[in-house]
């Protein structure tokens, strides 16, 4: 397991070096020159426009700026914005934020919708399981900003139980209903995944010996059944985890929270290069060690997984 | 059959979701009265603010947002009497031009203190200039200061800056200094309300950097924090000298994701101020807030322009442009499609600025099919008999251009389609470039209120503003005479004689000027002024006592 673990790693490095160069490429591409944009429709000032590009090296060859970017990447250092501000600054500023979204949406999302499947999983074909199906149904077929916005107008603008938007991004509780209407969607298909799971693993072999060795019913479903059956659900959730980290631009937009997704939006709007790369380099990160971490999972739920 | 009846219980419950958001509104407006109440002096109001793009330094604010706070924490040696334009002395004792507007002498107020209690001094402003202008610190309104001489050795085309001092600034004595400009400029004093004008503090120049994350100022607030992304709290400044003296205890500007998620919270008081009512909201905000909505016009204008470069307006007759312009029908496009949020043009000056003439463009912009086809017609025509209005996607620009090009199509029969590029960057790039195919949208808000700043700055030949090749030998002369006319009035006319020779030449067709459309909360004692940028007057603004 461990020199799977680091051949993994080693892999991350050609797949890391990939992804920033085509990101990197990908912002320079972009139509529009961000320098010259700072004027809009004002009178643009070329001699310095042209001094401030000298400044931060846009006046080089895309290639070498690409190099002298991993260089210092390499020491730690992520640039700065158009502002002046330092990349790596600004991460560390929305990533808590979202870290904290996504851990209470996941959490919300894995207690109610592995709940939800395995309840109606075990009535499969009984008015719970129909229920279950129509309401995760619904969910799938709403937009999220639906979602969003139906879901503050009830709670924030009408009943005033929370606060319309998120003032403090610290506060639990004033991120439940974002994390809620983040986890919705995925909920529904975490419930759909386990009910299947469950309903067909009822009908699996092990099930009937344990059954047929007189186990109580409460140590088949909860050791045997669920650990069995969450291996599909956990492969979701972990890629869920770095959609939410990277992608929760809707909900964070709605809810007015200070993420990743809105930075990530905010400077793909004024063609940012270094904190697109910055944020995005990191995201890749996140979701090459989180893909390991869930197939390390596997073999903690499935001792007949092994890897060498 | 079970399907069927899942399918009624979704129904159901769409019906009762529906219901919910029918019966909002409506109770908001019947809130307490705002005129009533006493005025809390400590009160703080919380106004909504999008992250500044660059640090809190005079002449580095482009975008309204820095220049938003900068405005309260910096008092400038003039600023303008609300709705008339007139000027009016902040910081300066006096601002005064001689024989031929070539060189001012500024008198500054005496006694008055930074924020850190150092003494603001002729030194202050003539450092503060000589270091905004110098190419090397990448001001971006650095260009500001090119009326000076002296200018372009601080702020060189090519190369390293030769000095950094502009030799036209003159420190006389601790209270006086002296400006002497390249050309007679008549209404100086007037480009002098703009914010790149601010004096700064010597602690300023040991550390800009830090400076731009903490600035010291010498205005109504003084700065406090600067929670990024977040948070930006200036209050009262108690040694204020100003005639503007805050009538509230400060402010905190608080940072909105969306126009959607700030309304939301003015709705629920939690902001008390916000920029922009969000589209989706505009044909309700007026029954959700009441009197507690804002409708107000601001200086601003907003055209469509010929690529005077292309083949098709190479050589056009500017009657051709009048007739296009006579096939828009704006009354009804600003009525419909932009939901009463402008209001139609009828001059190349945006009202509130001095020499706004009503009606200058008399006919030119009445909407009228059967004249504007004759025009049309008559005069050449339009090459191809097809036109394109270029406009970046990333705003909401798609409608209305969609308007003008259906009643363009309709009343003439020229064909007319949009050319969205997909971000404003993009939008410019192409016009920088001179690669718009037919015309382009434009837009412009005041930088200061004289008219010359709605006409010389975007269409003479060689303003930095023109990007649409538009050359006119006559109306250059023209204005370089007003420029150097004795007096301001004298200027004001002189333009307004311009702006009737460009009614003839047609460098734009002018649409129609911009209003705000936003809301106060229930926290607010009286209606918000507003200035001509369509931001409020924040120092005037009271908070109700709880």
């Amino acid at each position: 397991m461990g020199r799977y673990a680091a051949r993994r790693l080693l892999q991350m490095i050609p797949i890391f070096i990939g992804t920033t160069l085509l990101i990197f490429l990908m912002v320079h591409i972009l139509p529009g020159d961000p320098v010259r944009a700072i004027y809009g429709d004002k009178a643009p000032d070329p001699a310095q426009i042209a001094q401030i590009k000298r400044e931060y090296g846009f006046d080089k060859p895309v290639l070498e700026q690409y190099f002298h970017y991993m260089l210092n990447l390499l020491k730690g250092d992520f640039g700065s914005n158009l502002a002046g501000r330092p990349v790596a600054d600004l991460m560390a500023e929305a990533f808590p934020v979202t870290l904290r979204l996504t851990l209470l949406a996941i959490t919300i999302e894995i207690i109610i919708g592995v709940g939800l499947g395995a309840w109606a999983g075990l009535r499969a074909g009984k008015a719970a399981d129909t229920g279950v199906l129509v309401f995760t149904l619904t969910v799938i077929s709403i937009p999220v900003f639906v979602l969003g916005f139906i879901a503050r107008f009830i709670f924030a603008d009408e009943l005033g139980w929370l606060p319309p938007n998120v003032q403090d991004s610290t506060s639990y509780s004033q991120l439940f209903l974002p994390a809620f209407v983040l986890a919705m969607l995925s909920m529904a298909y975490v419930a759909r995944l386990t009910r299947t799971t469950f309903a067909e693993n009822l009908r699996a072999d092990y099930i009937r010996t344990a059954l047929a060795k007189g186990l109580p019913r409460r140590r088949i479903i909860g050791v045997h059944l669920l650990r069995n059956s969450l291996i599909p659900v956990v492969t979701f959730v972990g890629t869920d985890v770095g959609g939410f980290i990277g992608g929760a631009v809707i909900t964070e937009g709605i809810f007015n929270i200070q993420g990743v997704g809105n930075l990530l939006y905010r400077a793909i709007q004024t063609s940012e290069g270094s904190t697109v790369t910055g944020v995005v380099t990191v995201l890749v990160l996140v979701i090459l060690l989180i893909n390991l971490l869930i197939d390390l999972l596997y073999a903690v739920l499935d001792p007949r997984i092994r890897y060498a | 059959m079970r399907g069927a009846k899942s399918a009624k219980w979704v129904a159901g419950a769409i019906v009762v979701a529906l219901a919910a958001t029918a019966c909002g509104g409506g109770d908001d407006s019947a809130g307490d009265d705002m005129n009533k109440g006493k005025a809390d002096p400590n009160g703080i109001v919380t106004a909504q603010l999008s992250e500044p793009q660059n640090p809190l330094q005079p002449a580095n604010a482009k975008e309204s947002q820095g220049s938003r706070v900068l405005r309260t924490i910096f008092a400038g040696l003039v600023d303008y009497e609300p709705g008339t334009g007139k000027l009016e002395y902040v910081n300066a004792e006096s601002v005064t031009p001689n024989k031929d507007s070539s060189e001012w002498t500024v008198k500054l107020k005496a006694g008055w203190k930074f924020h850190d209690g150092t003494p603001v001094t002729a030194k202050s402003y003539v450092d503060s200039w000589n270091w905004s202008a110098n190419i090397k610190n990448n001001q971006t309104n650095s260009s500001w200061f090119a009326d000076i001489v002296g200018f372009e050795d601080v702020h060189p085309e090519k190369g390293d800056p030769k000095s950094d001092k502009m030799s036209g600034l003159k420190v006389v004595d601790d209270n006086t200094f002296t400006i002497k400009l390249t050309q007679p400029v008549s209404y100086f004093a007037y480009k002098l309300g703009y914010d790149v004008w601010a004096p700064l503090p010597e602690a300023f120049f040991k550390d800009p950097k830090g400076f731009g994350e903490k600035p010291v100022g010498n205005g109504p607030y003084k700065f406090v924090s600067w929670e990024h992304n977040k948070l930006i709290k200036v209050r009262k400044f108690a040694g204020y000298k100003g005639p503007n003296v805050a009538k509230n205890g400060g402010i905190d500007f608080k940072n909105y994701t969306t126009a959607d998620a700030a309304y939301s919270d003015l709705r629920s008081d939690n902001v008390d101020w916000i920029e922009q009512v969000p589209t989706t909201a505009l044909t309700n905000y007026k029954t959700d807030l009441g009197d507690r909505a804002i409708d107000e016009p601001y200086s601003a204008v907003q055209s469509i322009v010929p690529a005077f470069y292309t083949k098709q307006f190479k050589d056009i007759d500017p009657k051709v442009i009048q007739g296009l312009s006579m096939a828009i029908d704006r009354q009804t496009i600003t009525k419909t499609v932009l939901q009463g949020t402008r209001t139609p043009a009828d001059s190349y000056v945006a009202p509130g600025v001095l020499g706004y003439k009503k009606g200058a463009l008399g006919d030119i912009v009445k909407f009228d099919p059967a004249q504007a086809k004759k025009l049309i017609k008559d005069n050449g025509g339009v090459p191809g008999n097809k036109i394109q209005i270029q406009y970046n996607a990333d705003q909401d620009h798609k409608p209305w251009v969609d308007a003008v090009c259906n009643s363009i199509r309709k009343s003439t029969g020229v064909e007319c389609t949009g050319d969205p590029k997909p971000t404003f960057q993009a939008d410019l790039d192409a016009r920088d470039k001179d690669q718009v195919k037919s015309m382009y949208r434009g837009g412009w808000v005041l930088d200061y209120p004289v008219n010359s700043n709605f006409m010389r700055d975007l269409y003479g030949s060689t303003a930095a503003g023109n990007t649409s090749g538009y050359s006119n030998k006559e109306f250059d002369k023209l204005s370089s005479e007003a420029d150097k006319a004795s007096s301001i009035d004298e200027t004001v006319k002189l333009y307004q004689n311009a702006e009737q020779l460009l009614a003839k030449d047609m460098p734009a067709i002018p649409l129609w000027f911009y209003k705000v459309n936003s809301g106060q909360s229930k926290n607010i004692l009286g209606k918000i002024e507003y200035g001509q940028d369509g931001d409020p007057i924040f120092d005037t603004i009271q908070v109700k006592q709880k």
